[in-house]
């Protein structure tokens, strides 16, 4: 039912307006990290001039004194850490769910649900006292641990929702086909499970990337705090000034990347997000 | 039993137990010790003093006010962004769903405040209504004045709008879901019965949207009401604006008063246990249908 | 109750295809209208363009006395029965059938006795409370039509509405079908790509092909006097057999022999041809008796296959032949093998087949006597695909 020209009219209006929804905060940060220090509190979306102090100031000092280069690292690590491991619980679980017939299938599908509504916050005092306990205050392990617990829900839903689409026979088929179970698997099933499987380690990534209860809650320094921790301690130029310039600067470092990663990868995580609501 | 389901279980079961051994370590064993120490007294600054003292923690919060404006600060927020969230997410998911062109680049515009770190999400809002250095002032209509985190609802005004910014989207996403599921030719058919656009969207779309609805809304809500790091960034809570979980952040963790920060988590635990009751059993939700949130 | 005339009317979609090609229609006010053609034809789309469903390009389209283009389908006062049935899922029956009216503000009394009234005449009346997803196909099928039924339009639009039941309930609501529009009188364009269909339901029917309306007769007229080509494969099953001919001093000369053509045929179509001959108008030689001596050829063939359907007898066979140089039937031949996936050609050779009567004793590798009729021969020019035989009576848009 095209009315043609008005509904492109309407639509591209309807798009714009989206976009620019989306876009003006990320537009903002980059605007103020690229204001020179001073210029910072002139109030101005565009900046009247442009300078890279800010970002100088972020690396300022190499890896141990600069505020920010240590806790990108402990932020990517972790992130990625967290990413392979979640992955590979949760592809073992979905593939026993979508394929195997056992008692407790529900119930495991529930119990994750239950973990996704769970509030974090309930779990940061005991996490506190027994980290301190068992000496993972303050590391990577002791954020790692956590972060698994309340990604895996996610990933195994998505990785259900995709394994369920597989069409299992095919691994038979191509044993018909002379193949050994082995190369059936690795030939025909895991192509085929490849692109679930990335698109619930972005989505993992993502958490894992984006937690700040844990990160204040569970470190107290450079060797386990992750950038979104990091942020709210960063200090300015004095101790009368607002960091704004080198948070909006290191802001813009952690966004950048996951913008060209959104924008390449936009069609998968849409399907991640939204094959479990629709096939259940 | 054959041998073959026998041993198609214990594979099961065992390809399944790391994930589920790791998802109930930091669950099911914390929020146990949480209740523990909710019922002692715990404060790390005092380790000599101790003790079990039943539901003192308890009656201690319940009865603070402290505790009550920050359970209203979290409902109306939660209230809040929910309700904006639905009629939002709703129009965008309309616009996704029907794009003629362009949909790599609104699915990226739309995924962009979900990729962001929530964080630095808080800081460009809070940066942008700052008096001195944000933009927000010198907008047209807007006093060059105004002190927007030196008062309670306007404070409340700027987290709104950010928590609203960044996920609005996935509840969108959410919405679209529910949406692909209507087959195109029920609207032919109500066009041909004479339904106008509006109609179509009351009696046709919204019935069929309801199951996502209600799974949207509930997850919507219990994210909504775990709220914290948003305010933490932008007011820290200052200006009446605390929220429960910045309460039990800020009793464990900064005043390492165990006993009681832990009272806080139970009770937290139980107000989202009970929204999530409401939601199933009062409204109806089916969770099969459903996803867990980011 | 409606006439619909269909002026010239033309749609081009946006990236520029063509779906319907200046298309002229005169549909009587009651009369049971097919569209037929296959895949891909603009059947649809025409039928899709009468509701309002789709933008006119071009032309003018006539509802009644009133030019339709730019009204909304709901105020053309049309019923449409989709071919998925497009029923509500969450509306019962009884809903489902008087959405239409409670839209239109129709006093709630009335909408119950309509609905109540279009369930009898359906035999729906058991399930009027129940939801479609708990109803059998041809339930739903039914009800996709006591919607269209409710609203007592000026006319009935379905859309393969039979398409998605198996073949015994398709043939029976084909009869269902027929019989209410025989007593309800209303206008109905009917859409399909069963030529079946088409022929036993329809007053009149429309043959269309990319686009294009080819012929518009009655079925038996579509049958005897196919217009060109496309018309004479497209109706009839098995399709007609096409083989090359040669027409010279009043005479054709076909693979399976050499014929005497009547005055009408042939007179002054010398050269190549495409001959059509349909399998009815074989017979086994054996029991023709004294007819091969009066016309038509007698010919030996090898039967590569026999189909023996208890009331009929399909006998597959092939002749030597060349081929024939011609686009349209080679576009037929294509789009026969699109549908089926059954190659029909081999080199040098023309594959045939004869309906004969069941008691024929000719089996498969038998080398057997056959006669074709050759009175019932259409020659198509090969280049055009126009029927020569024939003087035009089949068309009547």
């Amino acid at each position: 039912m095209e009315r043609g020209n008005r509904d492109y009219a309407l639509w591209s209006i309807g798009i714009v307006l989206v976009l620019i929804f989306a876009l003006v905060p990320v537009l903002w940060l980059i605007s103020v990290s690229l204001k020179p220090p001073e210029a910072v509190t002139d109030g101005r979306f565009i900046p009247s001039e442009f300078s890279l102090d800010n970002y100088k100031s972020l690396f300022e000092g190499g890896i141990d004194d600069s505020p920010f280069i240590k806790p990108l690292i402990n932020s990517i690590g972790i992130a990625l850490i967290t990413t392979v491991i979640a992955i590979t619980l949760a592809a073992f679980t979905a593939y026993a769910i979508a394929r195997l017939e056992f008692p407790g299938k529900r119930l495991i599908l529930a119990g994750a649900l239950a973990i996704a509504m769970f509030p974090p916050i309930s779990t940061v005092g005991p996490l506190f006292d027994m980290w301190r306990a068992l000496g993972l205050y303050d590391t990577w392990l002791g954020l790692i641990i956590p972060y698994l617990t309340f990604s895996l829900p996610l990933a195994i839903y998505v990785l259900v929702a995709f394994f369920r689409e597989i069409p299992w026979e095919l691994e038979q088929a191509a044993q018909v086909d002379g193949a050994t179970p082995f190369q059936a698997f690795t030939k025909v099933i895991v192509p085929l499970a490849a692109p679930g499987v990335f698109t619930a380690a972005i989505l993992v990534f993502i958490f894992a990337w984006n937690d700040f209860l844990f990160a204040i809650s569970l470190t107290s320094s450079d060797a386990s705090r992750t950038v979104p921790a990091a942020l709210a301690f960063f200090t300015g130029e004095s101790s009368f000034t607002q960091p704004t310039g080198s948070i909006a600067a290191a802001a813009v470092v952690v966004t950048v990347p996951i913008i060209v990663f959104v924008l390449f990868f936009q069609r998968r995580i849409v399907a991640g997000l939204t094959s479990g609501a629709v096939k259940g | 039993m054959s041998a073959r389901t026998r041993s198609e279980r214990k594979l099961a079961w065992m390809l399944c137990a790391p994930a589920v051994i790791a998802m109930l370590a930091v669950t099911a064993y914390p929020i146990v010790y949480a209740v523990a120490l909710s019922v002692q007294q715990v404060d790390l600054r005092f380790p000599e003093e101790g003790g079990f003292v039943g539901l003192d923690n308890y009656t201690a919060v319940l009865g603070s006010q402290l505790w009550w404006t920050d359970f209203f600060n979290t409902v109306f927020i939660m209230v809040t962004t929910v309700a904006i969230e639905l009629v939002l997410g709703m129009a965008i998911a309309l616009v996704m769903h029907r794009a003629i062109f362009g949909r790599g680049v609104v699915r990226t515009a739309v995924l962009i405040p979900y990729g962001i770190i929530t964080v630095v999400a808080a800081f460009a809002w809070q940066f942008a209504f700052s008096p001195d250095s944000g933009f927000v002032n010198n907008l047209p209509l807007i006093s060059d004045e105004m002190d927007w985190f030196g008062g309670r609802f306007s404070s409340f005004a700027v987290i709104i709008m950010a928590e609203v910014w960044k996920t609005t989207p996935f509840m969108a996403l959410l919405l679209l879901a529910g949406l692909v599921t209507i087959d195109n030719q029920l609207y032919e058919a109500a066009k041909v019965d004479g339904a106008s656009a509006w109609q179509r969207f009351t009696r046709i779309t919204l019935p069929l949207m309801k199951p996502a609805i209600l799974v949207a809304l509930l997850f919507r809500s219990l994210d909504a009401f775990r709220v914290f790091d948003t305010i933490f960034i932008m007011t820290r809570g200052a200006q009446d604006t605390e929220s429960v979980s910045i309460l039990g952040f800020n009793q464990l963790i900064s005043r390492l008063n165990l006993g009681l920060g832990s009272a806080v988590s139970v009770l937290i635990f139980i107000c989202v246990f009970a929204i999530a009751f409401l939601f199933v059993k009062g409204f109806g939700t089916k969770l099969e249908e459903g996803r867990p949130g980011a | 109750m409606a006439e619909i005339v269909l002026d010239g009317i033309t749609k081009v979609f946006p990236d520029g295809y063509e779906a319907v090609k200046d298309m002229n229609l005169d549909i009587a006010d009651g009369e049971f209208m097919i569209l037929v053609g296959p895949s891909g034809c603009g059947k649809s789309t025409a039928l899709r363009m009468i509701a309002g469903l789709e933008d006119i390009s071009e032309g003018e389209l006539k509802i009644g006395d009133r030019v339709v283009n730019d009204l909304a389908p709901k105020d053309r006062d049309i019923a449409m029965v989709f071919q998925n049935y497009a029923l509500y899922p969450h509306m019962t029956v009884r809903e489902n059938m008087g959405f239409a009216l409670k839209l239109a503000g129709v006093d709630k009394g009335e909408i119950n006795s309509k609905v109540e009234e279009a369930a009898r005449t359906l035999d729906l009346e058991q399930h009027l409370d129940r939801r479609p997803a708990n109803l059998s196909g041809g339930q739903r099928q039914r009800v996709a039509m006591g919607r269209a039924i409710v609203r007592d339009p000026r006319a009935f639009l379905m859309d393969e509405p039979l398409s998605n039941l198996d073949a015994k309930l398709r043939v029976q609501m084909r009869t269902e079908v027929a019989r209410l529009q025989t007593k309800l009188e209303t206008t109905t364009v009917y859409v399909t790509h069963d030529q079946t269909e088409a022929m036993t339901l329809g007053d009149r029917v429309a043959v269309m092909r990319a686009g294009v309306l080819q012929q518009v007769a009655t079925p038996a007229e579509l049958y005897d006097n196919p217009k060109n080509l496309f018309v004479a494969g497209f109706i009839g099953s098995p399709a007609m057999n096409f083989m090359p001919g040669e027409v010279s001093g009043g005479k054709v000369k076909l693979p399976i022999g050499e014929a005497d053509l009547s005055e009408e045929i042939g007179r002054g179509h010398d050269g190549q041809v495409v001959a059509g001959l349909r399998p009815e108008s074989f017979e086994d030689a054996e029991l023709i008796g004294d007819l091969a001596n009066e016309r038509g050829i007698v010919f030996e063939a090898e039967i590569d296959l026999v189909e023996s359907l208890g009331s009929d007898l399909f006998a597959y066979f092939h002749v030597e032949s060349e081929g024939v140089q011609s686009d349209q039937l080679a576009d037929v031949i294509a789009d026969r093998l699109e549908e089926t996936g059954v190659p029909e050609q081999r080199e040098g050779q023309e594959q045939l087949v004869a309906r004969l009567e069941p008691t024929s004793k000719v089996k498969r590798r038998d080398t057997a006597k056959l006669w074709a009729d050759t009175a019932k021969l259409h020659l198509f020019d090969p280049e055009s695909g126009e029927n020569l035989t024939g003087s035009g009576r089949g068309d009547q848009s």
